[in-house]
């Protein structure tokens, strides 16, 4: 399912109720090209799982952790600067990756396609710009509906 | 006292060989050894396995240029975070196995404190006079952009820093953007030396410079993923020449610059510092380097600007930092943990003339 987004706010929003409905050993792929919204997107969720401190940009240190309540993290992950799954498996990937007690938030998916096929617990959320602040926000259909259910956020549209 | 540090926090492996904490007795970073293995191009040593590959040659390669060997050696030291764990824990099992096996003592240097130390590695008169504080360090790098207020015993405030991108990541995105290449920082400065810093406008964020007010818990902080976003909007679907490339790469430095100018001198008029410093890889940019240098004479205020070589990643810092805390009968044992975040705490920086522990 399709959404747009006003702006920065309304992304930051959208994060947030999408952070209710993740679970611990899930994995979001965050595809979109540079400046379509995908750290900020990250900020949202971190926010909505409960973290309050800075949530920055990951890409020169590849993964930032945040510790949540019980014993529970969410990871954020940016492989921009990472060329293949090999290089990604060199640096440790897995332990982020397939951790059952962490939300794992994946900034330049396309890098490791397969190791991400391994993940049963995959979300493929895509990211596009439409105008200098709006973009689109594509999530899974049952994320979509589930959304929708629970009220969106302001400056948040269903398009398809 | 002769302290080996040895740093694997991100893409490098580094070692080096400093005698009391100032005097460099020799320094090797691993894109030097990657250099005479004819390696080519840019390579992020992320990795962890290439970060073993690099730290024996790297260690050995520090007590070739010494003429040294470990018995000389009175302390190891090794950054013990902030970084990615998985390249931290290459150094510091080394640094363990080392300080073990020797009969060492072993000290964790946070990374961060260390980059702030490196622009005084040749100054140490000036960390003796506590008049010279508190002190202002601006902190910028492709990882981190942060203000931090240093008092004379040492204690340490983050007054600000990034809330999105660093400076330097601004910099690698917009050479990306545009395809010129990586690092970003050093290609746009040479690209942007016959611009017009002036011909676009690109937002200076929390500055208040669109009119928009800054909210004050911002004063001292960044943002930097908005000039990102409206440089990809101003060069879309365009073909630009030579010169209109100039212009768009010194406006977009000097926007970035100014910023962290800006900020940093209402941080030091504010705080009635004596003496500023700027630490870290941006801070190689010769931009900044002479606005700082013109602003802060403006203000008779002192500024010590690293050297180029010291900017970046580099083990001397650890080193030199590391014989301070030692210094003061500080140092860590075996159980020494590695980790991932800048804590929101500093830790009180040992350097400070008055630093009491």
């Amino acid at each position: 399912m399709q959404f747009l987004s006003t702006d920065s706010k309304a992304s930051l929003a959208l994060g947030q109720k999408l952070a209710d409905l993740l679970q611990p050993g899930m994995v979001l792929a965050l595809q979109g090209d540079l400046g379509s919204g995908k750290t900020l997107l990250s900020r949202g969720i971190a926010r909505g799982l409960g973290y309050h401190g800075a949530v920055t940009s990951p890409t020169f240190t590849v993964a930032q952790e945040y510790p949540l309540t019980e014993g529970r993290y969410l990871y954020h992950l940016d492989l921009y600067r990472i060329q293949d799954e090999e290089a990604a498996l060199a640096f440790g990937i897995d332990e982020f990756l397939f951790a059952d007690y962490a939300i794992c938030l994946v900034e330049w998916p396309e890098r490791i396609p397969a190791l991400l096929q391994q993940q049963e617990k995959l979300l493929q959320i895509n990211l596009q710009h439409r105008s200098e602040t709006q973009r689109d926000i594509e999530v899974p259909n049952w994320l979509g509906k589930q959304l929708c259910e629970m009220g969106l956020p302001e400056g948040i549209q269903l398009l398809q | 006292m002769i302290v080996l540090g040895i740093e694997s926090s991100c893409d490098e492996t580094a070692a080096a060989l400093v005698r009391d904490g100032h005097e460099l007795l020799a320094s090797c970073i691993s894109t030097q050894v990657k250099l005479h293995a004819a390696y080519g191009g840019v390579i992020p040593e992320l990795a962890a396995r290439e970060h073993l590959k690099n730290i024996t040659p790297v260690i050995s390669t520090v007590f070739e240029q010494a003429k040294l060997s470990i018995e000389a050696v009175d302390a190891v030291a090794v950054t013990n975070g902030p970084g990615l764990i998985p390249a931290l824990l290459v150094g510091n099992s080394y640094a363990k196995g080392l300080a073990m096996a020797n009969k060492l003592p072993l000290l964790g240097v946070n990374h961060f404190e260390a980059h702030i130390y490196a622009a005084f590695l040749k100054h140490p008169e000036l960390l003796k006079k506590p008049s010279n504080f508190p002190l202002l360090a601006l902190v910028v790098s492709g990882g981190h952009t942060a203000l931090v207020l240093i008092q004379a015993d040492g204690q340490a405030e983050l007054l600000g820093s990034t809330l999105d991108d660093a400076a330097g990541e601004a910099l690698d995105k917009a050479a990306k953007i545009l395809d010129l290449g990586y690092p970003g920082g050093p290609i746009i400065e040479r690209l942007a030396k016959d611009g017009n810093p002036q011909a676009y406008n690109f937002p200076r964020a929390l500055t208040g410079a669109s009119g928009k007010a800054t909210p004050k818990e911002h004063r001292f902080n960044f943002s930097f993923s908005g000039v990102k976003t409206a440089l990809l909007y101003a060069v879309k679907d365009q073909r630009l020449d030579a010169r209109q490339l100039a212009d768009v790469l010194a406006s977009y430095q000097a926007a970035v610059m100014e910023v962290l100018l800006s900020k940093s001198m209402a941080a030091a008029e504010e705080y009635a510092v004596p003496m500023l410093c700027l630490c870290g890889g941006v801070a190689c940019n010769g931009y900044l380097r002479r606005r700082f240098q013109e602003e802060c004479e403006k203000r008779h205020k002192q500024l010590i600007l690293a050297e180029p070589v010291c900017c970046t990643d580099n083990a001397m810092m650890v080193a030199g930092l590391a014989w301070h805390y030692f210094k003061h009968g500080l140092q860590d044992d075996l159980s020494l943990p590695v980790y991932a975040r800048l804590p929101e705490k500093l830790p009180k920086f040992p350097f400070a003339p008055a630093f009491k522990s």
